[in-house]
């Protein structure tokens, strides 16, 4: 009893328990013949939504107005820059990573400039930034199509012990993420910046430097990501980040990440982002066509934020 | 001479406006007229009514993040069922409008954040649409189109149309008893509490006016397009923000300008034509919306410090 009370405490367990119940109902519908290929599947599509998901949560933890609206576009242009730099050549790869990750670095850093020194909401701020990095992307992209380099495009679509390799990725960046919010000062600190800016400058919490560390943090897992859905899907498309925004910020809240700040969860995103997948998929299963999909995906989300968000009422 | 703060508030956003109308004027001389005001702004009455909506949502300290899907959805709901039978059409905005106080009580009573509620019914909302609309289609009325196209002597449709939305909302939340007590709410909700006010009423009636407020978004929009499709109005959603915060308003506090949030809204669609005369290669057409954004925030911290170095003086 005390195990399950535990259990039930735990703001992440809802969107796992969301997720379980989708999965049985989409493998009882296809007969039980689905279910590895729909658990590979779940896991590869939900590790691009955790590498993001976790950027905009360290960015989320710092409290109400903190959003990061350019992570579509950083995940475009990343996408776009590296496979253009590496022009389909096995050595090159590594130099791709290091680019897009300098490029996440200094869109962080970008963000944080005018957040800053123009003392724009981050949200208006970083919806900005977004416009200027779509244009660049648009810019060097020109509707070209260029192919990943074979080992790299091998390595994001193959699987270790039946386990997507992208999935692997996402779970080391997850266990980074987690050491780095539940172990060290800096987690500390966003949570204190998160509850009370005020009071965290008071104590001597170096919040300028926390927040900007956080918004690099937040753009260079975007870059990564994009660097490994380009790969991953054959190519860069101007379009491939857009679904990432509502994504992103879906699947830290419904993981139970507080919205108000402060308050930050990683086993939930990986909950949420398989579930996020998982209802998709299953409506697709059942041969729902393009509107009551989109519907239902509403209201199921909409059904998980209000059973999950009951435990604060009872407070 | 004694200016209230909310009057300095409104000069920014309008000296923004005024700067990038000159600069307009000097680059294209012939928009000075009826036919060129007309152009610029033509698009700016249903971006005004959507960011009134979203700034009565932003008074109580939320954010709509389905404010696109909801206008989309209403322009589809005005091609189709207002167009053909005008009954149904209004049964099912009144239905709409029901819905989003709903969406008000769900929000206050569950305490839930207001970002994830109405990311989950953007869902909702694009479903519906496409349900009515699998493709662009669809006819406007012919009142609303009248209304949208007509040309009243000396000024036109769009600014008339504009300037009455800035009053009507002005003196709706900045001077009537119901606007002090939806900015209250957003200001101190436990005073408001406190002083015998029901909240959960007042949240559920703010979020019902922004729904009204969106519906005419939609049909305005059908009236100057003609037609809708499932996708007409997304980028409404982080228009009608960017407009809220560029009329001077703020995230949290209650702080939130009608005027303002029309002048936001029209600086923004003005930001538009600006660079298509300006010639700017299209691939950079969305940069530079975003650098003109980011420079007319500047401008209007600039002219925050004046205005601070004046106070100390």
């Amino acid at each position: 009893m005390n195990g399950a009370r535990l259990l039930f405490s735990k703001p992440w367990i809802w969107s796992f328990a969301a997720t379980i119940a989708v999965w049985i109902v989409t493998v009882l519908f296809t007969g039980g013949a689905s279910s590895l290929g729909l658990s590979q599947a779940a896991l590869t599509f939900a590790a691009f939504s955790v590498i993001v998901g976790l950027g905009q949560m360290f960015v989320i933890t710092l409290g109400p107005g903190n959003i990061d609206l350019s992570v579509p576009a950083t995940m475009t242009l990343s996408g776009t820059l590296a496979l253009k730099l590496m022009d389909v050549e096995d050595g090159m790869i590594v130099v791709g990573l290091l680019v897009s990750i300098l490029l996440g670095f200094g869109i962080g850093i970008g963000n944080y400039v005018l957040i800053k020194l123009l003392r724009i909401p981050p949200i208006i701020a970083t919806l900005s930034m977004s416009f200027i990095i779509q244009s660049t992307a648009i810019w060097t992209n020109r509707g070209l199509r260029i192919k990943p380099p074979e080992i790299l495009a091998i390595f994001t679509t193959s699987n270790l012990f039946g386990v997507p390799n992208i999935a692997i990725v996402a779970l080391i960046l997850s266990v980074i993420a987690w050491v780095l919010l539940e172990k060290t000062i800096y987690g500390r600190w966003i949570s204190a910046i998160g509850q009370s800016t005020f009071a965290a400058r008071m104590t001597g919490i170096p919040v300028d430097g926390t927040r900007l560390v956080t918004y690099i943090l937040c753009a260079v897992l975007a870059s990564i990501c994009g660097y490994l859905l380009a790969s991953f899907s054959g190519g860069a498309a101007l379009n491939m980040g857009s679904e990432y925004l509502l994504t992103s910020i879906a699947v830290v809240v419904i993981g139970g990440t507080a919205v108000a700040g402060g308050n930050s969860n990683i086993p939930g995103i990986w909950g949420a982002s398989l579930f996020m997948f998982l209802v998709v998929s299953m409506l697709n299963t059942y041969g729902f066509g393009a509107g009551f999909r989109l519907i239902l995906t509403g209201l199921i989300i909409i059904a998980v934020i209000l059973i999950a968000g009951g435990r604060q009422a009872n407070r | 001479m004694r200016i209230s703060t909310g009057t300095i508030r409104l000069v920014i956003p309008a000296a923004s406006l005024a700067l990038l109308l000159a600069a307009v004027f000097y680059m294209q001389p012939r928009a000075m007229s009826y036919t060129g005001l007309n152009l610029l702004f033509n698009l700016a009455v249903p971006i005004a009514l959507a960011t009134v909506a979203q700034m009565l949502i932003m008074a109580v300290n939320d954010l709509d993040l389905s404010m696109g899907a909801f206008v989309s959805f209403c322009a589809c709901v005005t091609a189709t069922f207002l167009q053909a039978s005008p009954a149904i059409g209004v049964l099912i905005f009144l239905g709409a409008i029901a819905a989003y106080a709903v969406i008000g009580v769900v929000i206050h009573v569950r305490e839930l954040p207001s970002i994830v509620v109405t990311l989950g019914m953007s869902f909702v909302w694009g479903g519906l649409a496409v349900l009515m609309l699998p493709s662009p289609g669809g006819e406007a009325p012919g009142w609303a189109r009248w209304l949208m196209t007509s040309r009243p002597p000396f000024v036109p449709m769009a600014i008339v149309a504009s300037i009455v939305i800035a009053l009507v909302t002005h003196f709706v939340i900045m001077r009537s008893s119901v606007g002090v007590l939806i900015r209250g709410v957003g200001g101190n909700v436990r005073s408001v509490e406190r002083a015998g006010w029901s909240v959960i009423r007042i949240r559920a009636g703010t979020y019902a006016l922004a729904g009204f407020f969106a519906v005419l978004s939609g049909i305005a929009l059908v009236g100057l397009t003609t037609s809708a499709d499932a996708n007409i109005a997304l980028r409404y959603t982080l228009l009608s923000i960017a407009g809220v915060i560029l009329g001077g308003g703020e995230f949290v506090g209650g702080k939130v300008s009608p005027i303002g949030a029309v002048i936001g809204a029209l600086t923004l669609t003005l930001a538009g034509s600006f660079l298509s005369f300006m010639r700017i290669p299209p691939d950079w057409q969305i940069g530079a919306q975003g650098a003109i954004l980011i420079v007319v925030l500047g401008l209007r911290l600039l002219l925050n410090r004046l205005e601070k170095r004046e106070k100390s003086r």
